[in-house]
């Protein structure tokens, strides 16, 4: 193809010229608008020395069939070398159901770790020191319910919920949004979301309640932009709504966490994650009035894209990881997941979470990119890219503003219809042979087969049995006290949380405890947009 | 003229990953097809309720969570005893080559696994399914 025909674009669309230099910062005042590591407005990074200090956390998300089994894997990680936990739950648990209900048919175990009561939570953490080891929970409409069960284990094992440290994902925004795994109507569930927030502002210091979600955002198929926009915007909702509870901005902004994904294209991704820091900066300073620094300075989880990874070819998938872990850590990300290569077919076997585990540390101890804070900042390319992201995602955020806010626009349908078109418009360049997919649209070859891990399909009899038992065990009185002082809590404004510490000290199982909101909350059904 | 193919694109089981299914959908309508998308977690029961309603031609069904030996020959039961085997069965997902080969002798016409191209799935449906 000549020259003057190629376009040359982000994987996102975004035009890209043939050489960056000075003229394209002509406006730009380096010290006041990009600044410093560790200085306002963050863009280069929140920490002065950046990974000299402290290196990334590599974080493997991890889970499958039973909470034994689990458990087995996380001891491996852990003697792996591998710096916090992650936790998979399976489609059941996300969606609020028992091991054994009807619609828990074939999902148990599947895509993560079956949980159906504190007793499985207990098992799940069984030999591992909740006070030393930082744990996050990929959970999100129940993400409270199971966040009782983590600090009812803690308190088992004698841990101060103030020594405890991780984070719950608990971000149903994008839910609605994107990965769709919700149960209760936006409003209610923005409200235990708030909760969650004004509970952990006064008990767990440590521990942050929500990880703001672009991740599932992109893997549906937006641009980057849209990531980001929509990501900052859903922070932006749950400000307002724990504001609205009373609390003060700095009591709980410096506990927000984020959560993007690190995608194919190189350079768009590292502006991503700059632009992001810069934007909630402003956001929290300008828009909130926020004092504290660590309420402007955004922490973020990384983890490679999912949706990049192809069945053709699988071991192409190592390189596409390490490239796309690269982009994060030299975006400055907290904390990182790099996929493993089988993920196209299947959760990871034990030896391709090694590898992936192993390219992070080749980053981090073999490769010098973690020697010097934000080592890409000045490049006129770079720079660029982080002005017009910020400027773009500003846009979307203004739209959204002027909709009445997240809420809103999700009832519209708005964010939906974006990736949707943005995910259509992205498949038919594949198709058209517009953008190469190697060992996919081109490059082609055989595949070899590659040793797949095998989820054991007892788990699902396994776990039916174990809730039995354990309703047998366990106090019947004290499940439905507990349950009816929680419906009476949902039904009011109080804080939720000391209910559902209650409830799952009780052993009630997770469907039961969700039938009960289900029952004072209603469930929500979207209006689909193509 | 003859009549446009109906296809019902369904999305059964828990999983909320509705990427493929809506690219499917509009690419199906796209190449002039009238389409229905069921929308989320629909049973196999829901799934062949509206395939009959609708008098659909072809029903095909997004799968990623590994539930497909679940859900997927209990659709093909609900199809038989409604005396519906004319209808084309199609599945699109993370299904392995072992799984598809079992899928696809209890009476699915065709599995796509990920990376198969759009055109090759409205190929297949438009060569399966006679004109009317």
């Amino acid at each position: 193809m000549k020259t003057a025909e190629r376009q040359f674009t982000t994987i996102s669309g975004v035009p890209v010229e043939p050489v960056y230099g000075p003229e394209h910062l002509r406006d730009v005042d380096p010290l006041r608008d990009i600044g410093s590591p560790g200085e306002f407005p963050y863009t280069r990074g929140i920490h002065r020395d950046m990974y000299r200090g402290k290196l990334w956390t590599m974080r493997q998300f991890s889970g499958f069939a039973t909470p034994e089994e689990t458990n087995r894997r996380y001891h491996y990680l852990l003697a792996q070398g591998q710096t916090g936990l992650s936790v998979a739950f399976d489609l059941p648990t996300l969606m609020g159901y028992d091991a054994g209900h009807p619609l828990s048919e074939g999902e148990v175990g599947k895509c993560g770790a079956s949980v159906c009561s504190l007793e499985d939570m207990e098992i799940l953490f069984r030999g591992i020191p909740l006070g030393d080891v930082t744990v996050s929970m990929t959970i999100n409409s129940p993400a409270s319910i199971l966040w009782a069960m983590y600090l009812a284990v803690a308190e088992q094992q004698g841990v101060d919920w103030k020594r405890l440290s991780g984070t719950l994902q608990n971000d149903i925004l994008k839910e609605y949004i994107a990965q769709k795994e919700y149960i209760f109507p936006p409003r209610p569930s923005m409200r235990l979301v708030t909760d969650t927030i004004e509970f952990g502002a006064h008990h767990t210091p440590r521990f942050n309640p929500i990880s703001i979600s672009g991740y599932h955002i992109r893997e549906a198929g937006s641009t980057a932009v849209q990531e980001l926009a929509f990501t900052l915007r859903d922070g932006i909702e749950y400000v307002d709504w724990a504001l609205e509870r009373g609390l003060a901005i700095d009591d709980f902004a410096p506990r927000l966490s984020f959560f993007f994904n690190a995608h194919s294209d190189f350079f768009e991704e590292i502006a991503k994650y700059r632009a992001a820091r810069k934007i909630w900066a402003y956001v929290m300073r300008d828009r909130y009035g926020a004092a504290s620094e660590r309420s402007m300075k955004l922490r973020f989880h990384a983890q490679t894209a999912g949706c990049s990874l192809t069945w053709q070819q699988p071991y192409n998938n190592v390189v596409r990881t390490a490239l796309q872990a690269m982009a994060a850590v030299l975006g400055g990300a907290q904390s990182l997941h790099t996929n493993s290569l089988d993920e196209a077919y299947a959760l990871p076997s034990e030896q391709a979470v090694t590898i992936a585990l192993r390219t992070q540390q080749v980053l981090a101890y073999e490769s010098g990119v973690a020697n010097a804070a934000d080592p890409l900042g000045g490049s006129y390319l770079l720079e660029k890219l982080t002005l017009d992201t910020e400027a773009a995602a500003n846009d979307y955020i203004g739209r959204i503003d002027r909709m009445g806010g997240m809420i809103s626009a999700i009832e519209a349908g708005f964010p939906q219809s974006e990736i949707a078109s943005a995910s259509y418009r992205y498949q038919t360049e594949v198709e058209s042979g517009e953008r190469t997919i190697v060992g996919v649209n081109r490059f082609q070859s055989d595949d070899q087969p590659i040793d797949l891990l095998q989820v054991d399909e007892t788990s699902a009899q396994h776990q039916e049995q174990k809730l039995a038992a354990l309703k047998q065990r366990r106090s019947q009185a004290a499940v439905t006290k507990a349950l009816d002082a929680l419906k009476r809590a949902a039904e009011g404004i109080e804080n939720t949380m000391p209910y559902l510490l209650d409830a799952v000290r009780s052993y009630a199982t997770l469907g039961e405890i969700c039938d009960a909101l289900r029952g004072v909350f209603g469930t929500y059904q979207e209006t689909t947009h193509l | 003229m003859s009549r446009p193919i109906r296809v019902l694109v369904a999305k059964p089981g828990l999983d909320g990953h509705d990427r493929g299914a809506k690219i499917i959908a509009r690419a199906l309508r796209d190449a002039g097809m009238e389409v229905i998308y069921t929308g989320l977690r629909q049973t196999p029961e829901m799934i062949v309720n509206a395939a009959l309603q609708e008098d659909v031609q072809v029903i095909g069904l997004s799968i990623l969570s590994g539930a497909h030996n679940a859900i997927v020959p209990r659709v093909l039961e609900l199809l038989r005893e409604k005396d519906m085997m004319d209808v084309m069965l199609i599945v699109g997902g993370i299904i392995p080559d072992e799984d598809a080969e079992a899928l696809k002798k209890q009476g699915v016409a065709a599995v796509f696994q990920p990376g198969a191209s759009l055109d090759a799935i409205v190929t297949f449906i438009r060569s399966g399914v006679p004109v009317s």
